[in-house]
């Protein structure tokens, strides 16, 4: 199995990483693990892939409480170092739900956050999807929908976003920085991301060239103690979420004062539950509180012929997570 | 890293020859490669080292395992070209006849192994698991679950895993 033919190129530095990867046609490598299943499934062909793998982009940090990961960061090397497990569990839980020992090995946290939806209808050439074939049509709306998302969906684009990382990321309020044309920036992971609408094909607001040099999240030691990452599948280990939840909470005097809800499997992107937030905060955490937030989860959902089981999984899943942490206090 | 030998040079068909260095079971090897061949197919077309196994060659089944400095990869999703001057083992690496590697001759003592398709996949990830020092049988299972066996001798795999781990 393989695609077309491409020119390989490795970049020296970041600068030259963001010039090469700004030519037409050209991808960046770093583990490669989504990247060459794209390009032996058809659902892309580069012209030039442009290796980053051996750029100084791998340390991780901590300052403040904060913990900063760069982009060609390992999954596996982030899930086991001590800052994370310490200060930033749910990182670590949302990492060793992901793939299998293998892909964490090679996987970067870059690489992680960029990887394509599993929607079928993406990954098996010869179907409709607007996402590889601008204009050819979603398989996935008429047809099988189990996959599909709840929420933040469009005519032209059903598609869920994957990556585990990500949701625990979003629950953490985490950080983008990036390079590109126009120099460094830093903005929240949630403008990373881009709904579909009429463009599925445009999955993130970055340019051409822009590269993903790290991440940052903000002093999280506060909710150590009290977050989860609970990832529901259709087996134990090494499958995708039908439907994840990040949650993290701040219990002072037996009140609720933050709380923190992100949901994975079921948009486009990380799908942050702010209703459910505010329904928490304030309260003493206990069950008609935590139903009224798995009720909320799921109050706009949209589901279509086969994912309709999402929506019960979801709230539930939000009722169980909330509960764990719980326990754990 | 070495720049040097990862000289790509272009054609106007866009089919590139990359000449590479890696050391794969202690020995050197310098070949020129195509741009887009995956460690795998160097290891098994280009060199002959027909051990590491192509299953599904999308990165699920785990049948080409190897190692790169001790930790485990899928070698399906690893583009050659990227690993210019690193060090890989393969199963061909790992015991020989005369005096097997522990988790070889457990797998033998567990019947850990049917038709023998995956095996050496699930013995380079074992290896690579029992550095990892699995604390109980779930983590064997759980830290195993990147390499399927169509024959299903999973019980036996754990078995042969857990009684090198001391589990």
């Amino acid at each position: 199995m393989s695609g077309p033919a491409f020119h390989y190129s490795r970049a020296a530095d970041v600068g030259d990483a963001v010039n090469q990867g700004a030519r037409s046609g050209a991808a960046f490598l770093a583990g490669g693990t989504d990247l060459l299943q794209l390009w032996k499934a058809g659902a892309m062909a580069p012209k030039g892939v442009v290796d980053i793998s051996r750029l100084p982009l791998r340390d991780v940090s901590s300052f403040d409480g904060g913990l900063s990961l760069g982009a060609l960061a390992r999954l596996s090397d982030v899930a086991a170092h001590p800052v994370v497990t310490r200060d930033h569990p749910l990182i670590a839980e949302a990492i060793l739900a992901s793939a299998s020992g293998q892909i964490r090995n090679m996987a970067t946290v870059g690489g992680n956050l960029l990887q394509r939806t599993r929607c079928p209808y993406f990954r098996t050439e010869g179907l409709a999807c607007n996402k590889r074939r601008p204009g050819s049509g979603c398989g996935a709306l008429s047809g099988e929908s189990r996959q599909a998302a709840l929420f933040g969906a469009s005519t032209s684009c059903v598609a869920t976003h994957a990556s585990d990382l990500a949701v625990a990321l979003t629950a953490l309020e985490a950080e983008v920085e990036i390079l590109g044309d126009a120099g460094r920036k830093r903005f929240p992971l949630a403008d990373l991301y881009r709904l579909p609408a009429d463009a599925p094909e445009r999955e993130t607001n970055l340019a051409a060239g822009d590269l993903i040099t790290g991440i940052h999240v903000p002093n999280a030691s506060r909710f150590a103690a009290s977050s989860t990452y609970l990832k529901v599948r259709d087996r134990a280990s090494f499958e995708f979420a039908v439907v994840s939840v990040a949650a993290v909470l701040r219990v002072e005097n037996g009140t609720i004062v933050e709380a923190r809800l992100a949901a994975g499997g079921v948009a486009p992107l990380p799908w942050r539950l702010t209703r459910s937030e505010a329904a928490l905060t304030g309260r003493a955490p206990e069950d008609p509180t935590i139903a009224t937030a798995g009720d909320l989860a799921v109050e706009h959902a949209r589901p279509l012929s086969h994912n309709g089981f999402k929506v019960e999984l979801l709230r539930n899943a939000v009722i169980r997570a909330l509960q764990t942490i719980g326990g754990r206090r | 890293m070495n720049a040097a030998t990862a000289t790509a040079t272009g054609s106007p068909l866009g089919v590139d020859t990359i000449a590479l260095s890696i050391t794969i079971n202690g020995k050197s090897h310098h070949v020129g490669i195509a741009a887009s061949a995956t460690l795998l197919d160097l290891i098994r077309d280009q060199l002959g080292l027909t051990g590491t196994k192509k299953g599904c060659d999308m990165g699920a089944c785990g049948a080409c395992t190897v190692l790169m400095q001790g930790r485990r990869i899928k070698s399906c999703l690893a583009l050659a070209a990227s690993y210019d001057g690193e060090t890989i083992t393969t199963i061909e690496g790992i015991g020989t006849a005369e005096a097997l590697h522990p988790l070889q001759a457990a797998f033998i003592r567990h019947d850990a192994l049917q038709c023998g398709y995956c095996t050496p996949g699930q013995i380079l990830s074992g290896i690579a698991l029992l550095d990892e020092k699995p604390e109980s049988l779930a983590a064997i299972r759980e830290g195993m679950s990147g390499n399927l066996c169509r024959c299903g001798a999973y019980p036996n795999i754990v078995a042969a895993i857990a009684e090198v781990a001391g589990r």
